[in-house]
């Protein structure tokens, strides 16, 4: 019973609507997903959601997974064997070759068994099904092989893919991968001791919004709900950007976007709800963007100390001193900053004074 | 100005650098008119905890002089002689508000980095490494003190530095440490360690009640201060402590037992070695001989009371012994600004002169040298502080 009104909450929250069940304490949130638009030129192909029929696809992902570890234990075990029943000649080449696929096989499996989202692992095994057809067609190709066996596996092969397909299909449609979004998405939350009005009221307060996000420059109010806005970029560069309001609930919720012609597509949203037990506010920051580079190009930052996922939670805590303390604490290290590669001896600046 | 800066494992070296200055507007810039080094300093000179920097300026205990307050600070004005807390805390935040002020959440620009070693961070500490903030510390000339208006208490006329320096960190550390006990009339207190904070919990305890105090250690100058305090002592060296400590208790143990030693604990036999090879080969950070000792020596039901400082994790850890036998493990870095008061009260009429743990007065410049004789126990060295 409760499970089922908690999951109506969360299906209310995803599309935005309000849950018949009169016990929600405030009004669902908007999930960011949905203040996203639904086309973004180059990104149109990457970002389009995958909408099919009712069908759930886990169970066939579970299948799916015991079938990879079924398939790459008998390959590995015994590939004398899988050779013979492909139609291909069984050489210390071919076995070695087999063994491989079955290890890639098994980890497919693995991956599907026991990842939470299962989605991207299925998608995996689709991408699997290519290398094993490629196999065959060499395969095919070869004089020394058995082109009816040959040809019997490759139709097998290709209905696993078509299952595979299928059912990697429904899990992104169900928003398994992550919803919709291709880009690098952000997210985290701090409890700040003031209450959810005050909070909204200071972040609100857009042109301020740099004396705790330190990779901002500058926010300027160009209109009513639209902003300008320059923020740092790795090696000295900087991005600009005019964002537009696209949801505002005074003492709850912020939302925002991009507008076309962003240097740097990206989305965001700031939740303020109410502790338990009085105890503070929740504040809760989203933000999603295309990093430039792409997602690999995110991961390559991570490395050099550029993780975004921190800075979110770095400019909470600096939003928190802000609120809490009256201003930004530094230390003597951390008067250029508060990243590892930032780091100075802890010892009084000299001539370099405050930041 | 001078400063007792790190330079890497057991280099110590005093400095010329910029003089400190206001860069939030709760700081004050305070005249360092006497500093100690603390046993857990040695933690940070024999190279046992991470994000240390060179050139990093140590020191969290001492106290001096106002010279500058930033606007926001209300309370404390140039001419001010005060004594400063270890921990950076903001007395605004959900923890600083119930008084647990050294898990201030907003004073350590770090939480990252110890958020990763830790889960969560605890407050900014001065002069102790980058993982709690990367503040410049006070074996200096100068130190800005942030938050100085919740992180000092003015000190009246009359009164030596020597009777107030340690409200700082060590004698609130050891009371806590004893206060943590939760001492009944007729508790037998058995503290482990009789180093500075050792000193001060074996006197605290006597302070919040117990009956008899039993002091651990191997040196005997140490052991003879504890003595002084009051306490009965077992060498660890010469005697078996869990047979002694039961001899004593009639097979029951100490009520309470409080672990003032740390990561880096000393013991004899085969766990000892056991523990020198694992920390040797990296695949445990902190030695905790001394705590697994008092655990297994706690009576059935009884405290114990962790203020050593550890840095990470620690192995065979006696976790059946603490839960078949109801035992209560209290630990925490001192919420030093909930004592500075109360404690100074205890000094002024008289019912403690912290003053007795001092060994080694000394200049700044003699800095190095005094890690050097802390750290290996020579000369009968117990409490150093350096004069600027």
């Amino acid at each position: 019973m409760a499970t089922g009104t908690k999951r109506q909450k969360a299906a209310a929250r995803r599309v935005g609507e309000q849950a018949d069940d009169g016990h929600l304490t405030h009004r669902p949130l908007a999930r960011l997903g949905e203040l996203l638009p639904r086309s973004r030129g180059a990104n149109e192909g990457a970002a389009r959601r995958v909408r099919s029929a009712e069908g759930n696809g886990e169970a066939l992902a579970r299948g799916l997974g015991w079938f990879s570890i079924g398939l790459g234990l008998a390959e590995v075990a015994a590939p004398r064997a899988i050779a013979k029943i492909v139609g291909v000649r069984g050489g210390d080449d071919n076995n070695l070759l087999i063994r491989a696929l079955g290890l890639r096989e098994m980890a497919h499996g693995v991956a599907i068994l026991t990842r939470r989202r299962p989605a991207a692992a299925v998608w995996s095994r689709v991408a699997g099904d290519a290398i094993d057809l490629a196999c065959l067609g060499a395969a095919y190709a070869s004089p020394d092989s058995d082109k009816r066996r040959v040809t019997f596996a490759t139709v097998n092969v290709l209905a696993v893919a078509a299952l595979d397909v299928l059912c990697a299909r429904q899990l992104s449609a169900r928003g398994d991968d992550g919803g919709e979004w291709a880009g690098a998405r952000l997210t985290n939350s701090l409890v700040i001791n003031r209450a959810p009005e005050e909070l909204y009221q200071r972040w609100r307060d857009f042109e301020s919004l740099p004396a705790f996000m330190h990779h901002l420059e500058s926010v300027r109010v160009t209109g009513e709900a639209r902003s300008h806005w320059v923020a740092k970029a790795p090696a000295g560069a900087s991005v600009e950007w005019d964002a537009e309001i696209t949801e505002d609930r005074p003492g709850e919720l912020i939302a925002w976007r991009s507008l076309e012609g962003a240097d740097v597509y990206n989305a965001g949203l700031v939740r303020f709800e109410p502790a338990a037990g009085n105890r503070g506010t929740i504040v809760t920051v989203e933000i999603k963007y295309d990093p430039p580079g792409g997602l690999i190009g995110a991961d390559i930052a991570k490395l050099f100390g550029e993780d975004p996922s921190q800075q979110v939670k770095a400019d909470l805590r600096r939003f928190k001193q802000l609120v809490e303390t009256g201003e930004v604490v530094v230390s003597d290290a951390t008067l250029r900053g508060t990243g590892l590669t930032e780091q100075r001896p802890a010892q009084p600046a000299g001539g370099e004074g405050g930041r | 100005m001078k400063a007792t800066c790190w330079y890497g494992k057991r280099d110590m070296r005093v400095e010329d650098v910029p003089d400190p200055k206001i860069l939030n507007q709760r700081d004050a810039i305070v005249k360092i008119s006497s500093t100690a080094i603390c046993g857990s300093d040695l933690h940070l000179y024999n190279g046992f905890m991470p994000t240390m920097e060179r050139g990093d300026i140590l020191g969290h205990e001492f106290m001096g002089e106002v010279v500058e307050v930033g606007g926001g600070v209300k309370n404390l004005k140039a001419g001010d002689r005060v004594v400063t807390a270890f921990p950076i805390s903001c007395g605004n935040c959900f923890f600083c508000q119930q008084e647990m002020f050294s898990l201030c959440e907003n004073s350590n620009p770090n939480a990252w980095m110890a958020e990763k070693l830790f889960g969560h961070s605890p407050c900014g500490i001065f002069g102790y490494s980058h993982l709690t903030g990367g503040f410049a510390g006070g074996q200096a000339e100068y130190a800005r003190v942030p938050f100085a208006d919740v992180g000092t208490i003015k000190i009246p006329e009359g009164m030596a530095d020597e009777q107030v320096l340690f409200l700082s960190d060590i004698f609130p550390t050891g009371y806590m440490g004893a206060e943590m006990c939760d001492i009944k009339p007729g508790d037998t207190v058995a503290v482990w360690g009789c180093g500075p904070v050792g000193q001060f919990s074996i006197r605290s305890a006597f302070l919040l009640g117990a009956e008899r105090v039993v002091a651990i250690d191997r040196f005997p100058e140490r052991l003879r201060m504890a003595e002084g305090g009051g306490a009965v002592t077992i060498n660890y060296e010469e005697s078996n402590v869990y047979e002694a400590l039961m001899e004593m208790t009639g097979g029951r143990g100490p009520d309470s037992c409080i672990d003032a030693v740390g990561m880096e604990a000393h013991g004899a036999g085969a766990t000892y070695m056991y523990d020198r090879l694992k920390q040797a080969m990296m695949l445990e950070s902190d030695r905790p001989i001394a705590l697994r000792e008092a655990i297994m020596c706690c009576r059935n039901g009884g405290t114990v009371s962790v203020i050593g400082v550890y840095g990470g994790f620690i192995d065979k850890f006696p976790m059946g012994s603490v839960m078949n036998r109801s035992l209560t493990i209290k630990t925490g870095q001192c919420h030093v600004q909930r004592y500075m008061k109360p404690l100074l009260e205890r000094i002024q009429k008289g019912e403690i002169d912290p003053s007795f743990v001092i060994t080694h007065p000394m200049k700044l410049e003699d800095a190095p040298r005094g890690y050097k004789i802390f750290s290996d126990k020579e000369d009968d060295c117990i409490k150093i502080v350096l004069k600027p």
